[in-house]
């Protein structure tokens, strides 16, 4: 396939613009990536500077790699990070846009790089039960319901890429934030300190200069976990309840 | 170096970790605030380990080379972590779980080791449960458990297929717990480059900034690595691509004892390589060689056929097939133990019989399964798996049969500890995946998880205390030491020798061609003619690599580029003390399969006469001039047989 690229490049020689490559022998077995390898190898063997773009494991699962591809979180296939989406997606003479994740909140490092350590603030802030090690009891002393366990599971499988904040309009963090709220409020090892803990992640999201949300829902759209919007509800009811009937305001 | 104390306690086998805890020296509360611990690493092993010595006390910095703690590679372990609970009262014990461990490991681990991870792995589950980990239930709301890898026990606690992630975002939030009371001092971004070493003891890091290149010293009384294996060496693997043996290798090249190096584990199902420009390998779990079946055409000219497209494998009938696995071993058929499925699979490729554009793929066929129980019945067993090999590779495996390939995936050679995880470096720690301890040479699914988190959760909080204790007088360390001072220039240097080559190659090509090396004469088996040729290759290639690697941009400002040469540069010594140590051990155990050693079956041939023991390298000055150093192993609990699954 020819396939041409506009990548967002910033930092080095470039302001901050798209430029053009093109790539002629693109296969439709390779991954995104592996077609960004194939770019940055060609860029090298030019003594050029390579293109920045951060992945990890490239199984979709640790939550490096991120890119807007055609105006899309993670590019046009449904439920898959960028590392998992491969050539076969796009057609013979296509050209695709390639940007950063963009929000106030996740500074570019360059090109296609991005900081998301806010992410990390807003779970020090409370995104932890407080157990030290060697407290705990047996691990079946409390059951958990089957299907509360599988719904926190669902909430727990946010992989941190921070997609919903690039899906949004407001760059909002509320999908992130609500899920790691849901997963441990949901169980009851996590209720304890849950009222608490939902006022202080909205606290630094707030503080991160993360946006509002306004229900446009796009971020379960792009979400390559396909965590729901049901838990911004439960996040709301978390933080409602425990701004109103809790005696310790965050 | 001195001769290599285990430090394996006294008194019998199942009393030795217990009464260890009960003798070992205590530091006390005061004097915890006033030490300080560097961890490298947050994965299962370091963030485990930081968050619980911040909880004891004592003052700990953090070193990761990712954007996040939570990006470590841990996070990608998909089946489970095996624990000797005995929840379903089907006769497992801490000594069974014990046993399967080293029998697993072809008998090339430490009784006492491996004996205290059997016993923590209880508490493990605990732990975990407390701080959240969403594991599956059954319906009474009581833990679920599943078999795993050929025991005879339901021991293994899983997270649907992503067990690694959730047990690593339980440490990681235990981390950054500890990192808001200021307990723990977080790095990210930051990669070890060197150890430094004063009056004979780790007492700090040189660490590469990686946004800004800067060279930065980093003090403190003791250092623990927690940096993960060094499967990368194969450039294609399941690893992550920044995984890396960098900080391993200083510590080696500082005086740490390397041991067995040549010990990997290759995991036969694994999703092919379709492509010189392929990038990493994708693991399909083990669970589906439950129901799959694995073939190739019986004929070279059929296989041709289907490779050039002009067969597809729905053409040929039963007799036309190799069930090859279920032919040669009648009783375990397609459940044979990694080691022996990896090999057949090679040897029926070498003989022209594989499938797909490289030739290096056979079939793991859902077929009979589908008839037998239905599609829905497989869908709900693999649909998640079904759908990550769709993904990949575009093909349909409820029509065509999946294709596999042998990847390389686990590394159980690294660092050599004693029983306090101490290296031969004193004060300076390893743990998880970068030491050598409890795998032998062949790892048991669902144990590197256990082993992570026992590590840093239930034992370094005791051993280190064993080390600082000793320390409580010793004053905060000065980074203006001209220790500190010449490791920092040292760095700089070789920064600076990869930046002024200004050669024609690409980083990334050296790395693809020494993964290749690996691969063809240390990978799946080995001999000494092809070890003694890949130790000619990897010295050339390292040479050109000086010489011709061109290296873009400057070191100080974010340079990915940069990162990887430093990395390769270490893959390409390591590369070589593994032929080194692959063409010293003449026996095959475990991963490692010496063709000159095996049964007239093609059995691999145990020699343990000779050979049960660890072999501990140091460093001798250069590359390819290391030192051996002999463990005996002692086996005073269990009797040494031959593993047999025919």
């Amino acid at each position: 396939m020819k396939i041409t690229l506009k990548v967002w490049r910033q930092g080095g020689k470039y302001k901050g613009e798209f430029v053009e490559y093109k790539l002629d022998n693109v296969k439709e077995e390779m991954s995104f990536l592996e077609m960004m390898d194939v770019l940055n190898e060609s860029l090298v063997q030019k003594k050029e500077q390579p293109v920045a773009f951060e992945h990890d494991c490239r199984e979709g699962i640790c939550g490096t790699c991120s890119m807007v591809i055609d105006g899309q979180p993670h590019g046009p296939q449904k439920a898959t990070t960028t590392c998992q989406l491969h050539m076969r997606s796009f057609k013979d003479g296509d050209t695709i846009y390639v940007e950063p994740f963009r929000a106030k909140a996740f500074p570019v490092i360059r090109d296609l790089v991005v900081d998301r350590s806010a992410f990390d603030r807003i779970i020090q802030s409370g995104g932890y039960i407080s157990v030290n090690t060697g407290q705990a009891q047996d691990a079946n002393a409390i059951p958990v319901e089957k299907d509360v366990a599988s719904m926190a599971f669902d909430a727990a499988a946010c992989i941190g890429c921070g997609a919903c904040v690039a899906a949004c309009p407001n760059a909002s963090a509320m999908l992130f934030v609500s899920a790691k709220v849901s997963h441990l409020a949901m169980l009851p090892q996590g209720k304890v300190e849950a009222k608490k803990r939902a006022q202080a992640m909205v606290k630094t999201m707030d503080m991160e200069g993360f946006g509002r949300c306004s229900n446009v829902t796009a971020c379960e759209a792009e979400c390559p976990k396909e965590i729901s919007v049901n838990n911004i509800a439960r996040l709301n009811r978390e933080y409602l309840g425990s701004v109103f009937a809790s005696e310790k305001i965050v | 170096m001195k001769k290599l104390d285990a430090k394996i306690p006294e008194g019998a086998l199942s009393s030795k970790w217990q009464q260890y805890k009960s003798s070992v020296s205590l530091v006390a509360p005061n004097n915890k605030r006033r030490l300080e611990v560097i961890v490298v690493g947050t994965g299962l092993a370091g963030a485990s380990c930081a968050s619980t010595l911040s909880e004891l006390g004592y003052n700990v910095k953090v070193f990761t080379f990712h954007d996040s703690p939570r990006r470590a590679h841990s996070i990608a372990a998909q089946g489970g972590i095996n624990a000797a609970k005995n929840y379903q009262n089907d006769g497992d014990s801490v000594y069974r779980l014990f046993y399967d461990t080293i029998k697993g490991g072809d008998y090339r681990s430490r009784e006492a080791n491996v004996h205290r991870l059997a016993e923590v792995s209880t508490s493990i589950i605990d732990q975990c449960v407390a701080q959240g980990v969403p594991f599956a239930r059954e319906y009474g709301g009581l833990l679920e458990n599943r078999s795993f890898g050929g025991v005879q026990v339901s021991r293994t606690f899983y997270a649907r297929g992503q067990t690694g992630q959730q047990l690593l975002i339980g440490a990681y939030q235990s981390l950054s717990r500890q990192i808001s009371t200021g307990g723990v001092k977080m790095y990210n971004r930051h990669e070890m480059l060197d150890l430094v070493i004063v009056d004979g003891k780790a007492r700090g890091i040189i660490a590469r900034n990686l946004l800004t290149g800067e060279l930065e010293r980093h003090a403190a009384h003791c250092v623990v690595l927690a940096t993960g294996g060094y499967g990368n060496v194969f450039y294609l693997s399941t690893n992550a691509m920044n995984s890396n043996t960098s900080a391993a290798w200083r510590a080696h090249r500082r005086g740490a004892a390397f041991a067995n190096p040549c010990f990997t584990q290759i995991h036969p199902t694994c999703i092919p390589v379709s492509g010189t420009y392929q990038s990493k390998l994708t693991l399909m779990s083990e669970s589906l060689r439950n129901d799959g079946r694995v073939w190739v055409p019986k004929s070279q000219e059929d296989a041709k056929a289907i490779r050039e497209g002009k067969k597809s494998p729905l053409d040929l009938s039963e007799e036309q097939r190799d069930y090859y696995l279920e032919r040669i071993y009648p009783s375990f058929g397609n459940l044979v133990p990694r080691d022996v499925a990896s090999r057949a699979a090679k040897y029926v490729c070498d003989e022209g019989r594989g499938l797909g554009e490289t030739g290096l793929s056979v079939y793991l066929d859902f077929s009979d399964a589908i008839n037998r129980l239905g599609k829905n019945v497989i869908s709900a067993r693999y649909g998640n798996l079904f759908e990550i090999y769709q993904k990949i590779t575009g093909e349909d495996p409820y029509k065509v049969p999946m294709r596999i390939y042998p990847a390389v995936h686990y590394t159980m050679g690294g660092l050599w500890v004693d029983y306090n995880l101490e290296t031969t470096v004193p004060g300076c720690f390893a743990l998880g995946e970068a030491n050598f301890s409890d795998h032998g040479a062949n790892r048991l699914g669902a144990s590197a998880l256990m082993q992570g988190l026992a590590d840093g959760y239930f034992v370094i909080p005791y051993t280190i205390g064993n080390f600082l204790a000793k320390e409580i007088r010793t004053p905060k360390i000065d980074t203006s030491l001209p220790e500190f001072e010449a490791a920092e220039k040292e760095v700089r240097d070789r920064i600076n020798h990869l930046l002024s080559a200004n050669g024609n190659q690409s980083v990334e090509s050296f790395h693809r061609r020494l993964g290749l090396i690996m691969w063809d004469y240390c990978g799946m088996s080995r001999n000494a003619d092809g070890l003694q040729k890949a130790i000619r290759m990897i010295r050339e290639l390292r040479e050109e690599f000086y010489r011709d690697a061109f290296v873009p941009g400057t070191n100080e400002e974010y340079n990915p580029e940069l990162e990887k040469a430093l990395r390769v540069a270490d893959f390409m010594e390591l590369g070589e003390l593994m032929c080194i140590d692959a063409l010293n051990r003449e026996e095959s155990c475990g991963g490692h399969f010496r063709e000159e050693h095996q049964t007239e079956e093609g059995e691999a041939l145990r020699n343990d006469e000779d050979y049960a023991y660890v072999a501990a390298w140091e460093f001798g000055g250069n590359p390819s001039e290391p030192i051996l150093h002999k463990e005996e192993l002692v086996f005073e609990n269990v009797k040494l047989i031959t593993r047999s699954y025919k």
